[in-house]
């Protein structure tokens, strides 16, 4: 038997609590981001940092994942460079939708203080951005942050299928 | 940010020359002031033709014909006891004399003693592989290929090694520019795109500090907001920045633009 006292006054007089299908769906995908495992310099650092349990990204849903199929979200960390772009750019393909992408640091952003023939001036060129995250390195809290503002564009958005996927070009 | 200018000559003519300016150069010393190396050089003055031969920073130097490498290193690992190849590359000199400098850095554990073997080669002369003496040449004489572009005779594998294997061009040469040359700068476009998205893509921003006025997707002016995208090219209007809710706040009278008085004698 319940232990607890349930208050049929609350709420209207009901045990209901009305939404919205956009509102209900958005609520599950905002809370249970899972993010592709991207680290690739030193923004990585401060990624495996955020997941670890001072910072403890499983409490916002976010659990770090090996492959692409079962990730909500890439966070680019780290320096693309031109020989790699291909490949995340065929991890990104390989996410289902609906797919959002953080860019984390500098170096993502704009290619950073590399400012060479190697490196892919900003991740924008290859894969559309949702969150561009500045920093360098950004430090966890930051982190923290951009995904907080992104769950928040996630409820912003339309659950339903009309909405047309995200492309570069 | 710097501007970038062509440096193709940049060996020949220097951009900034100070007069007073003395290059620092390394002592050389003869190579008999050392017994072990005056010992070694015999050893290879025997069998092969030796060019030039100094002791500088306790190293011995030693200069050869570039088909005579195999020859050298194979004496110098099996008969001189230079077990260890630390390191090896070439250098660009193509501005100043149209060659490449071939060097192979050798450690002796036993004697205690570091050797360099240097020879010289023309720009599309290819080097004998010394990865069948040395296993350590083989990423070595790899990466030579990939930043310099010298090829290697008899390699296993004589492949890229740092860029892709569709690269063009030699990063490392002096003529080789910082930021890319055009393959380079499209490179990535191209291989996941194709060359009909250059125009959709459009072209590295390699000044991370720039800013355009009038680009209205990128860049908002605070006190001037507009919509995302909206041309601005013939003037905006201004947006009249206030700092208080719209009601006002309890016991603090409402502040408008129009009403404050700007203080222009500072005396008052």
């Amino acid at each position: 038997m319940a232990q607890h006292q349930v208050n049929y006054t609350q709420n209207g007089g009901l045990p209901v609590a009305l939404t919205s299908i956009d509102k209900l769906v958005n609520w599950g995908r905002s809370n249970s981001l899972w993010a592709l495992t991207y680290g690739l310099a030193c923004c990585g650092i401060e990624m495996m940092a955020s997941g670890a349990s001072r910072y403890d990204f499983d409490r916002f849903g976010t659990i770090f994942r090996a492959s692409p199929r079962q990730a909500d979200i890439m966070i680019v960390a780290g320096t693309l460079t031109k020989k790699h772009a291909e490949f995340i750019r065929r991890l990104y393909d390989q996410m289902t939708e609906p797919k959002w992408v953080i860019s984390m640091g500098s170096c993502a952003n704009t290619g950073g203080m590399f400012n060479t023939y190697a490196t892919v001036q900003g991740v924008d060129r290859i894969v559309p951005v949702d969150i561009y995250l500045p920093g360098c390195a950004p430090r966890p809290e930051t982190l923290q942050y951009a995904v907080m503002m992104l769950q928040k564009k996630i409820r912003a958005e339309k659950a339903d299928k009309s909405q047309k996927p995200k492309r570069l070009m | 940010m710097r501007p970038y200018t062509p440096k193709d000559n940049v060996q020949k003519k220097s951009y900034y020359t100070d007069r007073y300016w003395v290059a620092p150069q390394v002592a050389k010393f003869d190579v008999s002031t050392d017994e072990v190396f005056a010992a070694d050089l015999k050893v290879i003055k025997g069998k092969f033709k030796v060019l030039d031969a100094y002791i500088q920073v306790e190293q011995m130097v030693v200069y050869i014909r570039p088909e005579d490498n195999f020859g050298v290193l194979k004496l110098m690992r099996d008969s001189l006891e230079y077990t260890q190849l630390s390191e090896m590359s070439a250098i660009d000199w193509l501005a100043d004399k149209g060659q490449f400098e071939i060097f192979y850095q050798l450690l002796s554990m036993n004697k205690r003693k570091r050797i360099r073997i240097k020879c010289f080669i023309e720009e599309n002369q290819a080097i004998e592989s010394v990865e069948k003496i040395f296993r350590s040449a083989d990423w070595a004489e790899r990466e030579m290929y990939d930043m310099f572009g010298v090829k290697v005779n008899n390699h296993p594998f004589m492949k890229r090694i740092l860029m892709p294997y569709d690269w063009e061009g030699y990063p490392l040469r002096k003529t080789y520019p910082m930021q890319g040359d055009e393959f380079a700068s499209w490179y990535e476009v191209d291989k996941i795109f194709g060359k009909e998205a250059r125009d959709v893509i459009g072209p590295e921003i390699r000044d991370a500090a720039a800013v355009d006025r009038y680009d209205t997707k990128r860049f908002a002016r605070l006190g001037h907001e507009v919509a995302y995208g909206e041309d601005i090219s013939e003037g905006e209007p201004d947006t009249v920045q206030t700092y208080q809710e719209e009601g006002g706040v309890f016991l603090v009278g409402k502040l408008t633009k129009e009403e404050s008085v700007v203080i222009t004698d500072r005396d008052r």
